[in-house]
């Protein structure tokens, strides 16, 4: 017998169109995957009855002979940033716990009328900002992976779409929405050793997606494989009018059109990717997906992207400076947490918080509720962004950052007069422990040094797993493609995928 | 420029979030270390670049200016902390 949690979503799919098992035996068992790992703490609310709800419809349209829908039988995860309609979206955040929206996300609502139920919500960094998922306010995600020396470290998942890394890594589901501002989709599928794509800015709806950078906010989905992602990428993109950004185009058949042949194609390789410190194993495994990008008919060569140094510097003014503005929505007036201090212990706040005496009650409780709702990663980038906008510092910060970003982009467009993809790593290096860098924000920043500038310019981007390092953790490579090339991206990585023949898989200790 | 205990109060307080002089003395050296780090922006030669304003060439949709939603108030206060007679409800702000 099969084991049904070890099968990807096209598996699962045709299993269940064809009959080889029914999509309530697939939500069965995934539902008892998840309800048995609760020590990686991925998931923040178990939808079993949503899962049971799909997979129900999906067995009686076949039962009637009727055309099974594009994901049919298929249960996912939903990353906590997506709103749900009567079910907690709370950004991993203390200051939205509790919080059951009224309404549905665009992207959410593509993939259930697509046929695909809920397992649950999944953990993540709070309002996205993070890349270990070490600023949930419900705790860490723990990886499933463990390094081989027998050593049992805890290790990040990567962040911010950690709980969707771990539970696809665990096989807890076969694939979960992700979204990626930094890097938030394609590091954390690089440290559990799964693929991960980032569409280009405007194919997925931001609609009901809670925002932390808009212009840099973009949802994309995570598998196993990189057939997988292409399935529901077609099901989570297209238009809607009710995202200004959202771009009017026809969703390609990504997954009818998969060619592992990149015969004709020029791959690029940026020199400035090489940077200072890049441990040796990275470098081997750059190596030999440029090997392998060759054997797939590839023309390897050599391009410059000049301005790459800056990206992560002006990242981390703009997704700050967006961010500041984003989350002052959170008042306690509205939705989310309140923090209204009795009136008789209100002066004593206001002089323990240096408040002026002069304030009214109402601003003592935008100020506690925000200091006790939002975590201190949200509250350093809120800090940052409120600085870099502020009057007098505003050209010297934010403009000139969002010239350099005018650079990094026309970099990138340069880059494509001579190549049609780029292949970097995806991270600079595997997972590290949990605790080991959340000392040294830089450090920590410093993580997505290979997939912000590409956030920068709006490019699809995908890590697929390339192999492991000597500690017997994934590593993945990062192919980046012109805007709307998702169908080059998907490719090159599906040509990387077939000659890495990446099988590992963590055991299972939880 | 260093980010000294002065500015990280003022711009909390812009960012309307309560903090101890504790905190103060925490975030004020990771502000200055973050902001440090930032600065390098300021070698590179933007002479004559317009910053960016979308990342991907996309026209403004303009749609017809009727009403094409509306009618949820009970929607709109179901998650308020506190709701009155169909209103959100705050603090009383004038005496």
């Amino acid at each position: 017998m099969t084991n049904l949690t070890d099968l990807g979503v096209r598996e699962l799919r045709d299993g269940v169109r064809a009959g080889t098992f029914s999509a309530r035996e697939v939500a069965d068992a995934h539902i008892v995957a998840v309800s048995k790992a609760k020590q990686l703490n991925a998931f923040l609310v178990e939808t079993p009855d949503h899962a049971i709800a799909a997979a129900k419809q999906a067995d009686a349209a076949r039962a009637a002979g009727e055309m099974l829908k594009p994901l049919a039988g298929v249960p996912i995860g939903m990353k906590d940033l997506f709103c749900t309609k009567g079910v907690q979206s709370a950004a991993a955040s203390h200051i939205l716990e509790g919080f059951k929206p009224e309404y549905e996300s665009t992207v959410s609502q593509k993939l259930w009328d697509a046929g695909a139920g809920m397992l649950g919500k999944l953990n993540m960094d709070q309002f996205a900002m993070g890349s270990s998922n070490e600023t949930s306010y419900f705790g860490n995600v723990i990886s499933p992976w463990r390094r081989a020396d027998g050593g049992n470290a805890p290790l990040a998942p990567g962040g911010s779409s950690g709980g969707s890394s771990a539970s696809i890594a665990a096989r807890l589901c076969p694939a979960a929405t992700g979204t990626d501002t930094g890097g938030s989709i394609r590091q954390p599928a690089a440290f559990t050793g799964i693929a991960g794509i980032k569409p280009t800015y405007g194919r997925c709806s931001r609609w009901g997606v809670i925002a932390f950078a808009s212009s840099l906010d973009q949802a994309g989905p995570m598998a196993r494989d990189v057939r997988d992602c292409a399935i529901m990428l077609e099901a989570m993109s297209g238009f809607d009018a009710k995202d200004s950004t959202s771009l009017q185009l026809d969703v390609p058949k990504w997954e009818a059109n998969l060619n592992a042949s990149l015969a004709g194609k020029r791959i690029g390789i940026p020199r400035e990717y090489r940077v200072d410190n890049m441990p040796p194993e990275i470098e081997a495994l750059w190596q030999q997906g440029i090997d392998w990008v060759k054997d797939a008919g590839g023309d390897v060569v050599e391009v410059s992207l000049p301005h790459t140094k800056y990206a992560l510097p002006a990242y981390y003014i703009i997704a700050p400076a967006e961010a500041s503005s984003n989350l002052a929505r959170y008042d306690g007036v509205r939705y989310g947490l309140r923090d209204l201090p009795e009136a008789s212990v209100i002066e004593q706040i206001k002089r323990d918080y240096g408040l002026p005496q002069s304030a009214p009650s109402l601003d003592v409780m935008y100020a506690m509720t925000r200091a006790e709702g939002f975590g201190d990663e949200v509250k350093r980038r809120i800090l940052i962004g409120t600085y870099v906008l502020s009057a007098g510092f505003y050209d010297a910060y934010y403009t000139q950052a969002q010239k350099v970003r005018t650079l990094i982009a026309r970099d990138f467009d340069r880059a494509w007069e001579t190549c049609d993809l780029l292949l970097t790593p995806t991270a600079p290096s595997a997972a590290f422990a949990l605790g080991e860098k959340s000392a040294d924000p830089i450090a920590m920043y410093l993580n997505d040094v290979f997939t912000v500038p590409s956030s920068l310019a709006g490019l699809p981007a995908m890590s697929v797993p390339g192999g492991l390092d000597k500690a017997g953790l994934p590593l993945g490579l990062q192919v980046i493609g012109k805007a709307l090339d998702e169908q080059g991206v998907l490719d090159a990585c599906l040509a990387i995928e077939e000659r890495a023949g990446f099988k590992a898989r963590p055991d299972a200790w939880w | 420029m260093s980010v000294d205990a002065a500015t990280v109060k003022k711009i909390a307080s812009l960012a309307r979030i309560a903090i101890t002089d504790e905190e103060v003395a925490k975030i004020a050296p990771e502000l200055d270390n973050i902001l440090g780090w930032i600065e390098q922006l300021g070698e590179v030669d933007c002479t004559g670049v317009e910053p960016m304003t979308a990342v991907i060439a996309n026209q403004l949709r303009l749609r017809d200016d009727v009403v094409t939603d509306g009618g949820k108030r009970d929607a709109v206060l179901a998650n308020a902390p506190q709701a009155e007679h169909g209103f959100f409800t705050v603090p009383k702000v004038i005496e």
